[in-house]
């Protein structure tokens, strides 16, 4: 009862944020924009009567460039609006009049997370399915395995979310934005190293993989989206090898496995440490 | 140091040692023995010793940075003790269901301010599980109590700080608690507004609620509470009822003529603390009582007793005596 309470306050606070508002009005931008310009890009091809399989590989990268940007999107909203969810309540003294009440602080938590959940998922739906359903509508075209690469993105902002919170319960809302943005970086850093060591002679190459999957282990994000786009792409847009949306390179399932540990253990220790502190 | 520091393996010492801590009882509302809060290496809250009955207003006074509001934050598991243990309502501190019976006004209200009045009363009513029709009802009846009902549907971010003060009281009184903990209640409200919590306060004791009160203020403190507790360096240095603290001495100040030296060695039966200022006698005696016999020996001492005038220390002249003019700096 008290989680569900507490997740719907926390899903209408954040529905009521500016921070929201604006990634929903540039998201449902950036959707119109993408629609139109694959509609006249698709309108060109077809004009040079080009066939189905080079309209498919174009459809696919372009898929594979617009959901990046859903990714990113969905990170920094995800990061944005929950970095103060707890720090903030904890250094203002709201979180005193609930945490007086008949509630046990674990609900605190998970009540935050879940409503953060909510409206994390109808966030990356909606611009995910619109590139998704824009690129359908227009080609008829579907990625090979859309329903994964949806969930591995949902992870990813899941992953962010929990470090997010976790760091609420024991830093200024401040430190845990550098926190989470630093991590998210050195994961994106990591991800790049790893791709471009592929083009390297040993022992450069190996070098640069141990420390991508490194980078991997301390912050599994970009492994997350790797994989998402590995789900996503076409064979052949994946033979092109090293792109900015997609990669040949790619995590093994062990690596989610890996991923979804980090993430219990994460929302854990958030609920710990949020237990044993003063408030 | 706890009361476990001084056992000695002697059983009748011990035995004693064990009668000394207070033991759960279901007549006391709070009762704490020898929490601590240690943050670091400042210690916050030395000893809290304390028993407030049910029924009754306690006072809980003391200087700023004394540990009042740790204390407070300890009583409901806000802060963890360091040491010690305590009983709210004859349950051990922590315990969620018995949070269920009680309300607290934090010192420093804050809220979640992008919510309206009725929307922000229903959030807290749906954290004591209150069933909706139960809680609509209550929120109104609180609503009308606090003199804001026509703000209802207003955003708290657009209140002053005296509406604030005031839904934050109705929000601490919606479950029909038995325990109300109010930290500085008062704190910017105007004499309208301090007199709504005055009156709210004598409703719910009349109502048989116990409620525990931390205020700087101390007229509100005097008109009141049943009893009080001084703290001091995070150490309860005097707990008593209020009558026996401002009913009990009285300044008299004598104003007559013919004053021997005589006389006024005599008024030492009444009092240890006698001062006479050439027609002017100060003296501090226990009770009304003993004028009326004063008064008889002046006149048998054939002094000219023009003005007898007994006047009450104040609370907050107690607070300074008791506490000291250094505060809890």
């Amino acid at each position: 009862m008290n989680v569900y309470v507490i997740a719907r306050l926390t899903f209408m606070e954040a529905s009521r944020r500016k921070i929201l508002l604006a990634a929903l009005i540039l998201g449902l931008v950036f959707l119109l924009i993408f629609g139109l310009g694959f509609y006249f890009m698709i309108n060109d091809l077809r004009k040079y009567r080009e066939g189905i399989v080079i309209i498919n590989t174009v459809s696919n990268f372009l898929l594979m460039a617009g959901l990046y940007v859903v990714n990113f999107l969905t990170s920094i909203m995800t990061v944005l609006t929950s970095v103060d969810t707890l720090s903030g309540e904890i250094s203002s003294g709201t979180v005193h009049t609930i945490v007086s009440k008949p509630v046990r602080r674990w609900e605190v938590v998970i009540g935050k997370w879940l409503g953060f959940v909510v409206m994390i998922s109808l966030y990356l739906l909606l611009m995910a399915g619109g590139v998704i359903g824009s690129i359908y509508a227009i080609t008829g075209y579907l990625p090979p395995n859309p329903f994964l690469g949806i969930v591995f993105m949902w992870l990813n902002a899941l992953l962010l979310l929990s470090i997010s919170m976790w760091g609420g319960t024991f830093l200024s809302t401040l430190a845990n934005g550098v926190l989470v943005f630093g991590l998210y970086g050195l994961a994106f850093l990591g991800g790049w190293i790893e791709q471009l060591g592929a083009f390297f002679q040993e022992p450069a190459r190996s070098t640069a993989l141990n420390l991508g999957v490194l980078t991997s282990l301390l912050m599994p994000s970009e492994a997350l989206w790797r994989r998402a786009a590995h789900e996503l792409s076409s064979p052949l847009t994946s033979a092109f090898g090293f792109s900015p949306f997609s990669s040949s390179i790619y995590p093994s399932m062990l690596m989610v496995v890996y991923a979804v540990l980090y993430l219990l253990v994460i929302v854990f220790l958030a609920l710990r440490k949020f237990q044993q502190r003063d408030l | 140091m706890g009361w476990q520091g001084q056992v000695v393996w002697k059983p009748h010492l011990q035995l004693g040692i064990l009668y000394n801590k207070r033991m759960n009882s279901p007549s006391y509302a709070i009762q704490t023995n020898h929490l601590q809060k240690i943050f670091g290496e400042k210690v916050a809250v030395q000893d809290l010793s304390l028993d407030v009955v049910r029924g009754e207003v306690f006072g809980f006074l003391g200087p700023n940075g004394a540990g009042k509001t740790t204390s407070v934050k300890m009583l409901l598991s806000l802060v963890r003790p360091t040491s010690g243990d305590g009983f709210l309502l004859g349950e051990p501190l922590g315990r969620p269901e018995t949070r269920r019976k009680i309300g607290f006004l934090p010192e420093h209200f804050r809220f979640h301010d992008w919510l309206n009045a009725d929307e922000f009363l229903t959030l807290h009513a749906d954290l004591y599980h209150m069933p909706r029709e139960r809680s609509q009802t209550t929120i109104n009846e609180l609503l009308d109590l606090v003199g804001l009902a026509p703000h209802r549907t207003k955003k708290l971010r657009e209140f002053s700080k005296g509406m604030l003060q005031r839904i934050g009281l109705a929000q601490a009184m919606l479950n029909n608690p038995e325990l109300i903990i109010l930290d500085e209640p008062t704190s910017g409200l105007d004499p309208v507004g301090r007199r709504l919590v005055r009156d709210i306060i004598r409703n719910l004791k009349e109502q048989g609620k116990t409620v525990f009160l931390n205020s700087h203020l101390l007229s509100e403190v005097e008109i009141t509470c049943d009893r009080v507790a001084f703290i001091k360096h995070g150490v309860v240095i005097r707990t008593s009822h209020l009558k026996d603290l401002v009913e009990g001495e009285l300044t008299v100040t004598i104003r007559g003529r013919n004053i021997s030296p005589e006389a006024v060695n005599g008024l030492s039966r009444w009092s240890s603390n006698v001062r006479c200022d050439d027609e002017v006698i100060t003296l501090t005696v226990m009770g009304e009582s003993d004028l009326p016999e004063i008064n008889r020996y002046l006149v048998n001492q054939r002094v000219d007793v023009y003005a007898l005038q007994p006047q009450r220390v104040s609370l907050e002249d107690l607070f300074i005596e008791i506490v000291g003019v250094d505060g809890g700096l």
